[in-house]
């Protein structure tokens, strides 16, 4: 075990995991984390916190971690490289790992400008392959990257992002070999919805080896309506939704429409669960965990299992 | 060349409300190819500093000069002799050659009258483009000659990340892909090997971060 954490347990014991992600509020009242975490938790194996996702400022990911793990949730702490410099990145990867939280997803992050501070100056210092590359070398080697030692090298599950419906295509299985071999353990996809596009992409990724070497974890996102498909595709720059999903949605009355959104994502995650090479799924429904278990339930994946 | 864009005239306006006789200088160098801080703008800007003086009801003697570099001791100096009869130089020259003339006239305030830009190129007539950061750690061998400090809005070492569609950037769909073009162009080079290597974290001592920056030159002192 190179982290111990219970969604390494999982993976490592041969199941197909389940991920989901909380984002945390915009304030300081812990009381709608530990409400989130109460339609998380028993449903996955870990949770993803996330770390001011689309430049919004949030309660810290860490944070977040503390208080879903206090509700008995395993965090997954998500980091990203545009707010924080190295110093500040090890830093936070030896409080996190202190504090018991044992998976990490090591992210970009979204351009500031998309955020309520699109004046903020971005940081960059080193980039997300170069975060990776840090954390397996503070794990395995109990280094810094200054080569002096580390009094209690930090525990991770290493994760990474990747994100198959973005150009070039060509480049996207080559990026993600290139993140495994930085230190990757799993790789969380951006949420699928062009299933086509996708089995492409893992079909190539197969060629590359590379399901032996890092889990493979499907993204997929419930659509609540045909608008929110509308504009996601619209407004999300990387998100492909084919035309027969957005129709599919559409079809259906309004009311009948998060309903079918939810159907659609269980069929998804049953496909997706039958695909040599997917190891597990990340369900990321964005303000709408309260469907967690209907989704996971409904796909067959509960209970999940109990790790020694 | 160092590029930049004038100051709005109000902004310059209120910059020079405490004053009544000034000198606007400009410079010979990157700001006249740019055209913003040239002879013939130093000009038009007297002109229309003197034009709004006048409809204020508050008149401006305005010297114009243009020196060869402002970024030079030895072009400064042509200044020397006059620069104490005025109140205040309204600079036209990017933020070094304001600044060194700040560092050299120490009894007179120096006013941008532009806002300096970035190390770019001119893509047509009126349209310039930012290429280089000055990082101080030059990778253009590695990357197709293609900065990806510079060209990508994250700086990425290893990119496109997930945002790059058709060969856009996310920030602004006026914005190419920095690591899109890097591809391309590696791949045009039959350079793609270059792609599959992690690169060392950057050492970012030797770009702004590192502090006020200096070169010297043993053999040319």
């Amino acid at each position: 075990m190179k982290s111990g954490s219970n969604l390494e347990k999982v993976l490592a014991a041969g199941h197909f995991s389940v991920t989901a992600e909380c984002g945390p509020p915009r304030g300081a009242d812990p009381d709608i984390v530990r409400k989130k975490a109460a339609f998380v938790k028993g449903n996955v194996d870990a949770c993803n916190v996330t770390d001011n996702q689309t430049s919004v400022v949030r309660m810290s990911s860490l944070a977040g971690c503390l208080l879903i793990k206090e509700e008995g949730i395993e965090p997954l702490i998500q980091m990203v490289v545009r707010d924080r410099n190295r110093i500040a990145l090890q830093s936070d990867l030896l409080g996190a790992s202190a504090m018991g939280v044992r998976n990490l997803l090591c992210l970009s992050g979204d351009h500031q400008k998309f955020g309520d501070d699109p004046q903020a100056k971005n940081v960059f210092d080193i980039d997300s392959m170069q975060l990776i590359h840090m954390v397996k070398t503070m794990r395995d080697e109990g280094i810094f990257p200054s080569g002096d030692k580390i009094q209690g090298a930090p525990q991770f599950y290493i994760g990474c992002a990747v994100n198959p419906f973005a150009d070039p295509f060509e480049i996207r299985v080559p990026r993600l070999k290139l993140k495994m071999e930085a230190g990757a353990d799993f790789v969380q996809t951006q949420c699928i919805y062009n299933m086509e596009k996708f089995k492409k992409y893992l079909e190539l990724a197969k060629q590359e080896g590379l399901p032996d070497k890092i889990k493979i974890l499907a993204g997929v996102t419930p659509l609540k309506s045909a608008g929110m498909a509308k504009f996601m595709r619209r407004m999300v720059a990387g998100m492909d939704i084919p035309d027969e999903v957005v129709n599919r949605i559409a079809a259906e009355p309004k009311e009948k429409q998060a309903a079918k959104g939810i159907e659609m994502c269980i069929e998804q995650i049953q496909e997706l669960k039958e695909m040599e090479g997917v190891a597990g799924v990340h369900v990321m429904a964005i303000e709408w965990e309260e469907k967690l278990e209907e989704i996971i339930g409904g796909a067959g994946l509960l209970p999940r299992p109990v790790m020694a | 060349m160092i590029t930049g864009t004038p100051k709005p005239i109000e902004e310059i306006l209120e910059m020079l409300e405490p004053y009544d006789n000034i000198i606007v200088a400009g410079c010979h160098g990157c700001v006249t190819v740019c055209r913003v801080g040239g002879e013939k703008e130093v000009q038009v800007l007297a002109s229309t500093l003197r034009l709004a003086r006048e409809a204020a009801g508050r008149t401006i003697t305005i010297r114009e000069v243009s020196l060869e570099r402002q970024c030079d001791p030895e072009y400064i100096e042509q200044m020397r002799p006059y620069v104490g009869d005025y109140q205040a130089v309204l600079s036209i020259a990017c933020g070094a050659g304001i600044q060194f003339l700040a560092e050299k006239f120490t009894t007179t305030p120096l006013l941008p009258g532009i806002n300096t830009g970035f190390l770019g190129v001119t893509v047509r007539q009126g349209e310039w483009s930012e290429r280089c950061q000055g990082c101080g750690d030059c990778v253009l061998h590695l990357t197709g000659g293609i900065c990806p400090v510079t060209r990508c809005a994250k700086s990425l070492f290893h990119g496109p990340c997930g945002g790059s569609v058709q060969g856009i950037c996310e920030v602004d769909k006026e914005v190419k892909c920095g690591w899109q073009l890097i591809i391309d162009r590696l791949k045009a080079l039959g350079q793609m090997e270059n792609y599959g290597k992690l690169k060392p974290y950057k050492g970012w001592n030797s770009s702004r971060d590192g502090g006020p920056r200096r070169i010297i030159r043993e053999d040319m002192i």
